[in-house]
């Protein structure tokens, strides 16, 4: 079994939703997002996303554009972001699941690009601006490397597009929760209950929600209210990390306590 | 009484069906070979199938067709002369040279013409609210132009270097009624003023059509606006064979996203004798790591939205771009060009911002017309190619907008 599908399991036999949280790699530089996202793992993540900067990032808003600029600034390469997989990879068997944009990935080869994601520990990958309409090469390297191939879904999507991401994505899909980009936000979705609903009626694949979360108190009522099997939380968790003064292991200590309240929402 | 007007507006509605009719998609996600496509979120990709409807019933509506013929020429004020430039052809003494004046439209330049066709799109889906991104702030004021006609609210990003650099275009979108918003992220100019253009799309997508200003985009961008602007390559072609009997040697016309370049060239595709120049930015140079080149000097990538050539390092980042003109300014360029030069149909070259700066010179000295500094560079190819053919040859230069918005720019170049 998969390493996702087998963390899924697990949490619906505890009756648990998945804390996924997000950093991204090489801000402000390798160490540090190694520390942080060891620092999310202690603190109960079930799913780890890994954010490989692009210099365009357009589904995300200011904060991860910022992290993304850093990352770029201190030289992150896609061969950083093997070598940070790899190396949490020796440290922790929790799913990790890298996500980026198309063009990274497309300069390297789709095939190419599953296959060092693969070797490095990496169990599935997201591509923003990769719909399925698109992504069938995508599909076929994640299927031969055993790498999962998740595909994204909006408020905007009718029931074909949900239809055609079902057949497409495996380990979870990504439900938008809101229009627009990534960011901190504190209302709670409701839209993303009836998108949840029309891909339940046509597949198993687990449904992680993303966009906007940001309190322990949101995701709580978010999960009351709608059907999710997991929170992935970004903007939130770089903000508090930004935001916090002092010492580097005094911002992830701090990071890292905030996750620990997030993790602990998703317990029923 | 067959009076002129009318004359002119049945040229204009067959100039306007002849390209909307024969339109073609390429395919159902709009592939030009292997560019184009839709890489966008998925947030998106149900507006965009919207919009593909919509333009596909609209361009055979023949209601559409005269609405957009009649604001085209009362509005915009088509058909552009096709100017035989005497002293300019004199001065090379090679091929007789014509400019296709779009400099001459409402508004300065060729972007009037998809911003016209878009709105009436918009006003079609019933999306109250347009947004745009410009560059040299043309397609802003073309876009804030038609928002204030038809009663639309408009909001323009704009890089925060743009705005400087075309501060008048700023005042001229504010008095039209739009909002401009400073972009300040990455290299504040036309590719984040894209990114941010982008993002507001996916956040307001319900109520907002996104007017992109040239040829690229997703699916159905590069067909769209190709459709809208190939009116000028219609006109041209017809005009040409009027004027002077033949066909022209060669078509020539600067490219950014290459708007004004395939509107020129698509009516003349099928005539494979007419040669196709685009023309880029080179900035400092095609070999510095100064220029707006994707053509001469990029690789193959996705930047918002299609698959065609970008200017980016070798893990896929988009470095940043120079050139003198904020219009030519950008990392990108449209698909269908990048298929046409793969196929060798038309040619690819480039003109520094120094050739570009004389081209200005020469054509304000010898033809009392100031031309945009994007149009400049391809008038900048002339040197190379108009001794190539006789003096009974004919080339066509597409003068894509008039060189007000760049006095300023101007100024500090020439140090006046």
């Amino acid at each position: 079994m998969l390493r996702l599908a087998r963390t899924f399991a697990a949490l619906k036999e505890r009756n648990e939703r998945a804390f996924v949280p997000f950093v991204t790699c090489g801000d402000p530089d390798l160490k540090t997002t190694e520390a942080l996202a060891l620092a999310y793992l202690e603190a109960g993540a079930d799913v780890l996303e890994i954010g490989i900067p692009f210099t365009d990032p357009l589904a995300d808003g200011p904060t991860i554009q910022r992290a993304s600029e850093r990352a770029l600034r201190a030289g992150t390469t896609m061969d950083d972001a093997f070598e940070l997989l790899a190396r949490l990879r020796q440290q922790t068997d929790a799913p990790l699941v890298p996500m980026t944009y198309i063009n990274p990935v497309w300069q390297m080869g789709f095939d190419e690009f599953a296959r060092r994601a693969k070797e490095a520990g990496a169990d599935a990958t997201i591509i923003s601006d990769l719909p399925p309409e698109e992504g069938a090469p995508w599909v076929t390297a994640g299927r031969k490397h055993e790498l999962d191939t998740i595909f994204l879904l909006a408020p905007t999507s009718d029931q074909a597009r949900v239809d055609r991401v079902a057949k497409s994505a495996s380990g979870f899909v990504y439900a938008v929760a809101r229009l627009g980009v990534t960011g901190a936000r504190t209302d709670v979705p409701l839209e993303v209950g009836d998108l949840v609903a029309s891909l339940k009626k046509v597949c198993d694949t687990p449904v992680c929600a993303g966009f906007g979360f940001s309190q322990p108190d949101q995701i709580r009522r978010t999960i009351e209210a709608t059907n999710v099997d997991g929170i992935v939380v970004a903007s939130a968790l770089i903000d508090r990390f930004e935001k916090t003064e002092g010492t580097p292991a005094q911002r992830v200590e701090a990071a890292k306590s905030y996750a620990l309240e997030l993790k602990d929402a998703t317990r029923a | 009484m067959f009076n002129e007007s009318e004359a002119r507006l049945l040229a204009e509605e067959e100039a306007v069906s002849a390209q909307l009719e024969t339109s073609s998609s390429n395919g159902a996600r709009g592939h030009f070979g292997e560019y184009g496509g839709q890489f966008v979120p998925e947030t998106l990709m149900v507006a965009l199938r919207e919009l593909e409807e919509i333009y596909e019933d609209a361009r055979r509506d023949e209601t559409f067709q005269s609405e957009l013929a009649l604001l085209l020429r009362d509005y915009v004020g088509r058909p552009t002369p096709l100017y035989f430039a005497e002293r300019l052809t004199e001065h090379f003494g090679g091929a007789k040279i014509f400019l296709k004046r779009e400099d001459l439209l409402h508004t300065g330049a060729h972007k009037i013409n998809n911003a016209l066709g878009q709105a009436l799109l918009a006003k079609r889906m019933g999306k109250p609210r347009l947004i745009a991104e410009t560059g040299a702030g043309q397609h802003g004021v073309a876009t804030a132009t038609v928002a204030a006609r038809f009663g639309f609210k408009c909001d323009v990003y704009m890089g925060e270097e743009d705005t400087r650099r075309q501060e008048l275009n700023v005042f001229r979108m504010q008095l039209l009624g739009a909002r401009v918003i400073p972009v300040t992220s990455g290299s504040k100019t036309l590719k984040d003023a894209t990114n941010e253009a982008m993002r507001d799309w996916v956040t307001n997508v319900r109520d907002t059509h996104y007017i992109i200003g040239t040829v690229a985009g997703p699916h159905p961008f590069p067909v769209m606006v190709r459709d809208f602007h190939a009116v000028t390559g219609q006109e041209a072609r017809r005009q040409v064979l009027e004027q002077t009997g033949a066909l022209p040697k060669a078509c020539v016309a600067c490219i950014g996203g290459g708007s004004n370049a395939m509107g020129l060239f698509h009516p003349f595709l099928n005539d494979t004798e007419v040669e196709l120049w685009g023309v880029e930015g080179a900035g400092d140079g095609l070999d510095t790591p100064r220029h707006a080149a994707p053509l001469n000097r990029g690789s193959k990538g996705v930047l918002h939205g299609s698959l065609s050539y970008v200017v980016q390092d070798k893990w896929g980042q988009i470095t940043e771009t120079h050139s003198i003109s904020a219009g030519l300014d950008y990392p990108g360029v449209g698909p269908e060009h990048a298929h046409l030069k793969d196929t060798g149909r038309a040619q690819y070259v480039g003109a520094t911002d120094a050739q570009a700066l004389e081209a200005v010179k020469l054509l304000c000295s010898l033809e009392g017309i100031l031309p945009a500094l994007e149009s400049a560079h391809a008038l900048a190819y002339l040197p190379e190619i108009a001794r190539r053919f006789g003096k009974d040859d004919t080339i066509i230069v597409n003068l894509s907008g008039r060189g007000d918005k760049d006095v300023n720019t101007l100024r500090t170049a020439f140090g006046l």
